[in-house]
């Protein structure tokens, strides 16, 4: 019954949102503006009914209604309640259900909070949402009913697959879909006005916020889910540029670029059209990358079953998507006339070079991600392309781009002295040799050099990003309470971009550190022996037995010393589910600022020279591996503190209707340069 | 400076930045891109790399997986049911790693047939074939079979 009411409620979802997608169009091309009222209400419909077709379908999962196909096949009665939760989206159907669910929340917030906005250019918002809305609708109905029922109804369903079963990937793709959905509200914004013919720094002060808001998910997400390949799979590693991994990031990377253009269109009236075609290719790269994770076209070490006919459907909708919006740009955009002009050493022209090499940066990953495809339909043969081809062509991109961040940050708009931003990042680049030298100088190989040049530039982000704020705050030149009170004053957009700056630095010194100087050993160990790895004594104690909820298997037992100082236990598990019929790997990890040490336990064999058995382990020292973890969860706050700058409340004339917001909110003031 | 003269600057440091990244991924995809090729391919074809990683795929074929017993190397043949190919790796074989289903492995080819494989690649779901094994069992005519067979 439950079942039936989910079922029927994406029927109504469907029904509102081909409403949601015509009428408001139409009205505001006509002039009707009964019809532009419409958005409103459709969007809250619709809202409405996503949600409850959701909660359905989580009741089918919490209360195990095997009766329902997905639930059979995705979920088990032993499985814990947070999997149970959690598996709603851990399968196909119910992925693309979570899928509209936030797409239709964000339609929501737009007709809630979007009161400031001129009606058109809403309602314009609001039917292309709900374009996207029907497109995905539909395609859950007719391709992927999570609804469908099984007669008779199996006493047991298949189970989760047990290496899903883990809060970092319990909570991956809800973020994940935060920040692929949240682009569609780029887009959203972007064809309207293409539609109206109009973008100005207003347009730009609403959709930045939302793309900010979608970047800081898509950056949680990427990093939960890294941080769970890193601490499940066992391999130790936490990016292997695997196709469904470059999916994720390849949108990451135009948002990064459409973040920093938002700024120029809103401070300087320019990049308009540019900045229109990055929101549209934000959007087109999330649903590309949709495709290419629910499609199986590609070879992964993520992939997961799929059905051929649904990837035929999301193509298609690709291809219309990605064809219409980009040929409504090229009749329209020639039509946005650029406003402030400005020199090429200035801010505008460090944030073209920026987008120039993001946007480079992304297709590259993207040719890469695709060419296996390219070559084999011309028949060349099947080839993968890995690890070694990114680092050869990504990274140098990208190089330049955190070189430039600093200063770019420091220049002024329109026209910069460049030479006096130099003079002032002195004391950055001082630190940066002598980061490079020290490096340099307990290393010897050439790897090392390179690795040298990554800490390099980790200290040159960090030092520059706070030099740039110790300078706006005039730090050490006067009074401490004059700088605090600079430092409260100091937008909270400054703050942001300095703490994301300097966490991308963060970043890339636990980047470089954990993959030029990792430690791996592997051997086999029976109970007492004893090895060493970067200086920590690791005894083998031998394994037990151990019984969980849902599986069973062995665990380990190391005592780790350090100078014969005890230091921790690590207690690495291999589980056996059996009603999944799988095994997992549990790494046994100690985090340490200086680098983690990950222990795993292998294949137990017979010796018997050593008086019974022993078992195949391995131990890695990952060196400042945290730190690329730290930094990208800094970056996204760093976002987060940008988004409740002042004048992104402005936009938003909700807080003002609220009686006690405002009275907390204070008067706004001047546009904070 | 004119809007046209900006213009200008744009487009050339976009053919610039675009020279560059062409360069970069032109150079790449001559030496760092990997091959795959099926056990039939291996045996048939001669001119296989023996200096170059490739990847090999098929099926492990039962009864073939030799546990380590005092190193680590795990021995086991991987089949597209028409030809075989003796790998031998070093290391932990991953948890999903099983006789008879699919399997992919990277690493060089010896002088003497036998594969060195350097990893294991295997998937999260059991239900999962990767494509170019499906491929290869396709090409050697028995994908039919394995189909029936399960």
């Amino acid at each position: 019954m439950i079942a039936e009411i989910g079922q029927f409620a994406l029927i109504l979802a469907l029904v509102i949102a081909i409403i949601q997608g015509t009428l408001p169009l139409a009205g505001a091309a006509l002039n009707r503006a009964q019809w532009v009222a419409v958005a409103k209400p459709a969007a809250r419909g619709q809202f409405l009914f996503v949600i409850i077709a959701f909660l359905c379908l989580m009741h089918a999962y919490v209360t195990s209604d095997f009766s329902v196909a997905n639930v059979a096949h995705n979920s088990h009665t032993l499985k814990p309640l947070l999997y149970k939760i959690s598996g709603v989206w851990g399968n196909h159907e119910g992925s693309m259900v979570l899928w509209v669910t936030i797409l239709a929340l964000f339609g929501l917030a737009v007709a809630e909070f979007g009161t400031g906005l001129p009606p058109t250019l809403r309602a314009r918002v609001l039917s292309i949402q709900g374009l996207i809305g029907v497109a995905f609708l539909a395609f859950i109905l007719f391709t992927s009913n999570p609804f469908l029922r099984l007669d008779p109804a199996p006493l047991e369903g298949n189970g989760l697959n047990p290496i899903l079963q883990d809060p970092g990937l319990a909570f991956h793709p809800p973020f994940l879909y935060l920040g692929y959905v949240g682009f569609s509200m780029a887009f959203s914004f972007a064809v309207a006005a293409l539609i109206e013919g109009r973008v100005d720094p207003a347009w730009a002060r609403w959709v930045r916020p939302w793309t900010l808001a979608a970047w800081c998910a898509l950056t949680i997400g990427i990093a939960l889910g890294s941080w769970w390949a890193y601490y499940e799979l066992g391999w130790g590693g936490w990016w292997f540029w695997d196709p469904v991994e470059n999916a994720s990031f390849i949108p990451w990377l135009i948002g990064t670029a459409l973040l920093h253009s938002a700024v120029v269109v809103e401070k300087r009236d320019a990049l308009k059209s540019w900045t229109i075609l990055l929101a549209i290719l934000a959007f087109s790269m999330s649903l590309l990358g949709t495709f290419l994770v629910r499609s199986g076209v590609l070879t992964s070490v993520h992939a997961f079953a799929s059905d051929p006919e649904r990837g035929v459907f999301i193509l298609g909708l690709l291809v219309f998507v990605i064809g219409g919006s980009l040929t409504l740009y090229a009749i329209r955009a020639p039509q946005l006339k650029g406003g402030g002009l400005f020199a090429p050493i200035s801010r505008e022209g460090a944030l073209v070079l920026n987008n120039l090499l993001l946007t480079t940066g992304a297709a590259v990953v993207l040719l890469g991600t695709l060419y296996p495809l390219i070559l084999d339909a011309f028949g060349g043969g099947k080839v993968s392309v890995g690890p070694p081809f990114f680092n050869a062509t990504f990274v140098p991109l990208m190089v330049p781009v955190m070189l430039a961040a600093i200063v770019g940050a420091m220049l002024s708009w329109k026209r910069a002295d460049i030479g006096a931003v130099f003079s002032r990042l002195k004391i950055a680049f001082y630190i940066t040799l002598i980061a490079i030298s020290v490096t340099a100088w307990f290393a010897g190989s050439l790897r090392d050099v390179l690795a040298a040049g990554g800490i390099g530039i980790a200290a040159w982000m960090i030092v520059g990003s706070a030099l740039e704020i110790a300078e706006r705050i005039a730090l050490f030149k006067g009074p401490i309470s004059n700088s605090w009170r600079r430092a409260i004053g100091l937008p909270r957009s400054a703050w942001g971009m300095a703490i994301a700056h300097g966490a991308v630095g963060i970043m890339v010194a636990g980047i470089t550190a954990s993959s030029a100087w990792r430690v791996e050993k592997i051997q086999l160990m029976a109970p007492g022996d004893v090895i060493t790895v970067s200086g920590y004594s690791l005894k083998f104690e031998g394994a037990k037995p151990i019984k969980g909820p849902n599986y069973h298997g062995e665990r380990g037992l190391f005592t780790v010393t350090k100078n014969g100082k005890a230091v921790t236990t690590l207690t690495p598990e291999k589980r056996e589910y059996p009603a999944e019929r799988s095994q997992t790997t549990e790494a046994g990890i100690l985090t340490m600022v200086s680098g983690d040490l990950y222990a795993v336990l292998g294949d137990k064999s017979k010796n018997p020279a050593k008086g019974g058995a022993s078992w195949s382990t391995r131990i890695y020292f990952n060196p400042l591996v945290a730190w690329i973890w730290v930094g990208a969860i800094l970056m996204a706050c760093g976002g987060l503190v940008s988004l409740t700058d002042r004048r992104h409340r402005i936009g938003a004339p909700k807080t003002a209707r609220k009686p006690a917001k405002k009275a907390a909110d204070p008067q706004p003031g001047p546009v904070s340069a | 400076m004119t809007r046209k003269r900006r213009r200008l600057n744009f487009i050339i440091l976009g053919l610039l930045t675009l020279g560059v990244a062409a360069a970069l991924v032109l150079t790449a995809l001559e030496d760092k891109i990997v091959f795959f090729y099926s056990p039939t391919d291996i045996v048939t074809k001669k001119q296989i790399p023996t200096n170059q990683q490739v990847r090999v795929g098929g099926l492990v074929k039962e009864g073939t997986w030799k546990k380590p017993t005092n190193d680590l190397t795990h021995r086991f043949t991987v089949t597209d049911l028409r030809h075989n190919i003796p790998i031998s790796y070093k290391g932990i074989i991953p948890d999903i790693f099983r006789e008879g289903q699919g399997v992919v492995v990277l690493g060089k080819l010896q002088a003497d047939g036998n594969f060195q494989a350097d990893e294991v690649l295997a998937k999260h779901d059991e239900k999962y074939m990767p494509p170019e094994v499906a491929e290869a069992l396709k090409k050697s005519g028995k994908w039919k079979q394995t189909e029936d067979a399960k």
